[in-house]
């Protein structure tokens, strides 16, 4: 089991580390709004009930974000793998579904939390004013593994239903962007009229945001523990959605 | 090795593979010619596991290709119609993750990926990226990755589809010595009559979903008796009047714009065939002999050429051209 596992995992962590372009290019977003959001609103924007400055504030925000794409993209990659015909090969093998899924998902998992550790630690550099403690960086790190096998999962869940990538961008659009945009990663969901809040809070995503934010920044507007319970249990439902979708792919 | 029993694959209310049945021997090159949505592809992947049978059934090596998936697909190696390499990892990485899905322990892995590697002759590019490879170098190294786990049944879907000459004899010189030196049985698909004729034991010649003959290409070339001589002329049914009384022609079917007759010693005949024609009027544009080949075979069966419909295409093209010029 485990070796079919780690043979599908090692497949993505090479392509991972081959596209260095791809590397660079997927860390160009989270960077701009790092550098103009961070930069540009910190001195304007003020975080009620709280000493932390916007910076603080997003860095969380934005590393959450970075992860979340990374491995929606990488969950979705398997539609390249069934269009270059790829995936017939893996699944012509005498290895059962599951393990392929979990492999695909362990691999994007891994790839999502180098890409928001890189942005963690480039927010270190620019200043973001965090003195996490290490638990703080483990607690956060927890939950960045937890984005990015959700995620992860997600994302072959979506491409197991979709012929092409004709539907790619309907899917960006519609679920992909709303998650972020309500999660709270960019504001203070404490300040969201009623109505908008609890769509924040029936958002998965948010409590992936709001406990990295209790890691490195000590500051939460969800229980951590709350936010831990959500993100495992969202992590579960979308591996099993996953594994049952991916199971019935036709290729 | 392989038993087909009543195969039928239904897409919707589209009969792709309609109720085939037949036998594979241990050894054997069976092949499956066919033109274009014939249901060749379809056959393959439902004796692959990688596609459910609307209904019949298939034994490879024992196992049942519904029940016993697993089994089979350990039995099996298979190189497919399309591309199916990871482009972004070498040759060497393509192999090692085939091996390692396997469940193939490293020495013996490693040891089997260098041979293989050298018989593909791609010894010296393992490192490179199959990015870098030719449509031949790729096409070596899918043959060489299905064979990594010494597969007892080997399918080849369309192993030379839009390969040169060269590298297309090349390939067949790998099947044969496959076959010879390590006995594995091996199903091929093609349209290409010449690949058929030459590689295969048996031949199913199959054509829309069904298999309308089965025999060894020679057997079958047999039946068309004689040598065939093609006339191209625009008068077809005078041609066709005319000839039609002839005793010594064996067999004579008119088709669109080109007459097909069968006769023994048809050298000796083609003064006459041109002399009787020309006596009655009618201009033949163009005369051929040759020895009766599969494509023949198929002619004679269904009317069709196999590679009618790329010619169906290249007619639709000029449709094309003749409207937007108005
Ligand atoms: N997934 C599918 N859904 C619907 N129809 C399909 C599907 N796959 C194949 N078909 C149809 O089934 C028929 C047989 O296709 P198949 O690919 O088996 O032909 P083939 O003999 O391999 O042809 P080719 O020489 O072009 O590879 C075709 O009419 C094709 O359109
Ligand atoms: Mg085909």
């Amino acid at each position: 089991m485990m070796d079919i596992v780690y043979t599908i995992w090692l497949r993505n962590i090479k392509r991972y580390l081959r596209s260095k372009s791809r590397i660079a290019g997927s860390l160009g977003m989270p960077l701009f709004f790092l550098l103009v959001l961070g930069f540009g609103l910190n001195s304007v924007v003020r975080i009620p009930g709280s000493k932390q400055d916007y910076m603080g504030f997003i860095v969380p925000g934005i590393i959450a974000m970075t992860v979340m794409f990374t491995s929606v993209f990488s969950g979705i990659q398997i539609i390249w793998d069934k269009q270059f015909g790829f995936l017939k090969e893996t699944l012509v093998a005498p290895v059962s579904r599951l393990e392929i899924m979990l492999g695909q998902t362990l691999g994007g998992a891994t790839t999502a939390f180098i890409q928001g550790f890189i942005i963690l630690v480039i927010s270190l550099f620019i200043g973001s004013g965090h003195h996490a403690t290490i638990s703080g960086f483990l607690i956060a790190s927890l939950f960045m593994v937890l984005i990015g096998l959700s995620f992860t999962a997600f994302g072959i869940a979506i491409a197991s239903k979709m012929e092409d990538m004709h539907g790619f961008q309907l899917i960006m659009n519609f679920v992909i962007f709303p998650i972020f945009g309500l999660s709270g990663a960019l504001f203070p969901i404490d300040s969201l009229p009623g109505w908008l809040q609890s769509l924040t809070l029936v958002d998965p995503l948010t409590y992936g945001v709001e406990g990295i934010r209790y890691g490195l920044a000590g500051l939460s507007m969800v229980n951590p523990f709350m936010s831990l319970v959500v993100m495992a249990g969202f992590t579960l439902a979308t591996i099993a959605l996953g594994t049952v979708l991916f199971r019935n792919i036709s290729i | 090795m392989i038993e087909v029993e009543n195969l039928t694959k239904k897409f919707e209310d589209h009969v792709a593979v309609d109720n085939i049945s037949f036998t594979i021997e241990r050894g054997e090159i069976f092949g499956l010619l066919g033109p274009n949505g014939a249901g060749k592809t379809t056959t393959i992947s439902m004796l692959a596991t990688l596609l459910k049978p609307t209904s019949g059934t298939a034994r490879i090596n024992g196992f049942d290709i519904t029940t016993h998936k697993d089994e089979v697909r350990k039995s099996i190696g298979i190189v497919f119609q399309d591309p199916s390499l990871d482009e972004e990892l070498t040759a060497y990485e393509n192999m090692d993750f085939h091996g390692r899905l396997y469940r193939m322990p490293g020495n013996v892995r490693e040891r089997m990926i260098s041979e293989l590697l050298s018989l593909v002759e791609l010894a010296e590019r393992k490192n490179s990226l199959v990015k870098t490879f030719s449509g031949g170098m790729r096409r070596r190294l899918e043959i060489a990755r299905a064979l990594l786990h010494e597969p007892e049944v080997f399918f080849l879907d369309e192993p030379t589809l839009g390969l040169d000459p060269q590298t297309r004899n090349h390939i067949w010189e790998y099947i044969e010595r496959l076959n010879k030196e390590k006995e594995i049985t091996i199903i091929l698909t093609t349209h290409y009559m010449e690949e058929a004729d030459r590689l295969c034991d048996r031949v199913a010649i199959i054509d829309r979903g069904r298999i309308i003959a089965l025999d060894t290409p020679e057997r079958l070339k047999d039946e068309i008796g004689g040598d065939v001589v093609t006339l191209e002329s625009r008068d077809i049914e005078g041609l066709y009047a005319q000839l039609s009384k002839t005793a010594w022609i064996e067999h004579i079917e008119p088709h669109d714009g080109f007459i097909t007759l069968t006769l023994h010693n048809a050298e000796r005949h083609i003064a006459e065939i041109v002399r009787l024609s020309s006596t009655n009027g009618i201009d033949i544009d163009s005369i051929s002999i040759h020895k009766p080949t599969l494509e023949d075979v198929f002619l004679r069966l269904t009317g069709r050429r196999i590679r009618e419909e790329e010619a169906d295409i290249r007619d639709r093209m000029r449709m094309m051209h003749r409207l937007h010029r108005g």
